[in-house]
């Protein structure tokens, strides 16, 4: 079965361009699933179920996402083989921006829209940075400058990376990108596979549940803030 | 790319200077420009590269990508686009196509058909080459040959730039800081006389005049097209232009057809527009996915062109009138 992870920023439109290729996979007549990861609540489990095809919903509650996700993929894969399913698509939000989802040897898909602003590319981490495919949306409320100055400020975030422009909501550029995820190679397991960049700390008392503010609290991976010294 | 880690990082910055800005995106500011950039990398804390989400290896190769492009390396590999053959497949009920249609530079052709016919779908398969991959089964050749099927992802060979009527500049900058900024994605080096350039071809379309200090989000609907248009003219690498219904308001549309011709744009038009349609010298009749029939502008229509621009005249001279608050009893 192929593995394809898609990630990217809350309301850049992964589902929409995911509703998009999944349709077009339909007609190929491939049989396809869904797993997507969100944190608190997500209806799009319904709107893949609507498309007719087998659907996980993982919610990841106080957990960090991205660990949430990292733990459960591998069980996600199995129940997509369990079904004879040829692709699985796995959806998962990058919160923090220093999410690092993908993993070595499975297509990796980041997703962005032209609204987030020029800088935001270099913001933006491994979930980018470490990406094969690029999918850039919104492109149709934007001008053509900016769309041009976008792609090259995502170029310069990730230069090896397939750069596409999808539109969610009328579907140009799914057809195009379903031919690329049919190229994801096969993934069987991924017991022993590694992530491509490691995904962000955490393990300090707020992970544990701490509540108060105060040096005293903090134990455990705390980072502190530089304060510079500005001269007057 | 292993020469350029035993470059001197003063001689580096000094010769290349967007490279400055390119590692500051990184958190990256080199104190000691006597170290070569090897010895600087690898003096950064593995620490520095799990903050930045990057680590060094993919750091250099965004660094050989970044190189290639502002040496105009990559951009010198993309051959010049002469002209388009859009080799016909076949209708959503699989009836073949039967055309061969050639789109030279500097030709304005027009697209109608209802919503739905496939006109976005054409454009689609411009886009991406189509070489009877897509649910149209046509193909594109570009100067008569298959092109590259790699350069379907080159950002420096992006076939089609698309206007439409919902589209706005959503950048926080001024007219002349945007420009600029479109430029230097280009490395195009001398930007201030090109952003002048485009300003005043911008104003000459618009109807209201707007200046380089202006905010872009300031602008009227007909000053962004008018900037987007000339922008679009002077600045974007691609051949062909979609334009998507241009709106009568604030443009004047002529001008604005005549600036994309002599930039030796391909100019493909969606209208239902009488005046556009009839400005192009051919019209595509896209129908149920396929292109139905390709109808030549004829003298009659032509003909027909000067009294549907004087119509259109006298229609604009009354949005004039009641824009500075007169009476329209009398027409």
């Amino acid at each position: 079965m192929k593995l394809v992870t898609i990630s990217g920023p809350p309301s850049s439109g992964k589902t929409a361009v995911l509703v998009n290729v999944i349709k077009s996979l339909k007609t190929s007549g491939l049989r396809t699933g869904a797993v997507k990861y969100d944190c608190l609540a997500t209806d799009d489990d319904a709107l893949f179920r609507s498309l007719g095809i087998p659907v996980q919903t993982g919610l990841s509650g106080n957990l960090c996402p991205d660990h949430y996700f990292v733990s459960n993929i591998e069980e996600c894969l199995k129940w997509g083989i369990s079904l004879n399913l040829d692709l699985l698509v796995s959806e998962s939000a990058g919160l923090c921006n220093r999410c690092s989802p993908h993993i070595k040897g499975v297509l990796a898909v980041c997703v962005i829209d032209n609204l987030m602003g020029v800088t935001t590319p270099k913001k933006i981490g491994p979930m980018l940075k470490f990406a094969d495919i690029v999918v850039i949306t919104k492109g149709d409320i934007v001008s053509q400058a900016e769309r041009e100055v976008f792609a090259f400020q995502v170029r310069r975030a990730n230069a090896k990376a397939k750069i596409m422009h999808v539109n969610g909501i009328t579907g140009q550029g799914a057809s195009e990108l379903t031919s690329l995820f049919l190229q994801a190679p096969e993934t069987e397991t991924l017991d022993g596979g590694i992530l491509r960049f490691s995904m962000p700390a955490a393990l300090c008392s707020y992970c544990l549940g701490e509540t108060k503010i105060g040096m005293e609290h903090q134990l455990g991976n705390v980072k502190r803030i530089k304060i510079k010294q500005e001269q007057p | 790319m292993t020469e350029i880690l035993e470059k001197k990082i003063g001689y580096l910055t000094a010769e290349f200077p967007p490279l400055t800005e390119f590692f500051s995106d990184y958190g990256i500011t080199f104190t000691d420009l006597h170290a070569t950039l090897g010895e600087a990398l690898e003096g950064l804390a593995e620490e520095h590269y799990e903050d930045i989400g990057i680590d060094r290896e993919k750091l250099l190769e965004n660094l050989d990508g970044f190189l290639q492009r502002i040496t105009l390396s990559e951009i010198a590999e993309a051959p010049t686009v002469s002209e388009i053959t859009i080799i016909g497949g076949h209708d959503k009920n699989g009836h073949p196509e039967e055309i061969e249609l050639t789109l030279l530079r500097g030709s304005v052709t027009s697209i109608v058909g209802p919503t739905g016919s496939g006109k976005s779908r054409l454009l689609a398969d411009i886009e991406w080459m189509a070489q009877n991959d897509t649910p149209t089964g046509r193909m594109i050749r570009v100067n008569g040959q298959k092109p590259d099927p790699e350069l379907r992802f080159s950002l420096e060979y992006k076939l089609v730039a698309q206007l439409s009527q919902n589209m706005n500049f959503v950048m926080d900058t001024t007219v002349a800081e945007f420009i600029a900024m479109h430029a230097e994605s280009r490395m195009i080096n001398n930007a201030s006389g090109i952003v002048n350039d485009i300003i005043a071809q911008a104003n000459l379309l618009a109807g209201e005049s707007f200046t380089g200090e202006t905010p872009v989000t300031a602008l009227s609907g007909g000053q962004s097209r008018a900037l987007m248009i000339a922008d679009t003219a002077f600045l974007s690498s691609s051949p062909v232009v979609l334009i998507d219904e241009i709106e009568n308001a604030g443009i004047d549309r002529k001008k604005a057809l005549s600036l994309l011709v002599r930039k030796e744009k391909i100019v493909l038009m969606a209208t239902h527009d009488p005046i556009l349609a009839l400005m192009a010298e051919r019209r595509l009749i896209i129908k149920n996915g396929g292109i139905h029939k390709i109808i030549s502008t004829t003298t009659g229509e032509k003909d027909n062109l000067v009294r549907l621009e004087e119509l259109d005249n006298k229609f604009l001279a009354l949005r004039t009138r009641l824009r500075s608050g007169e009476m329209l009893e009398e027409l």
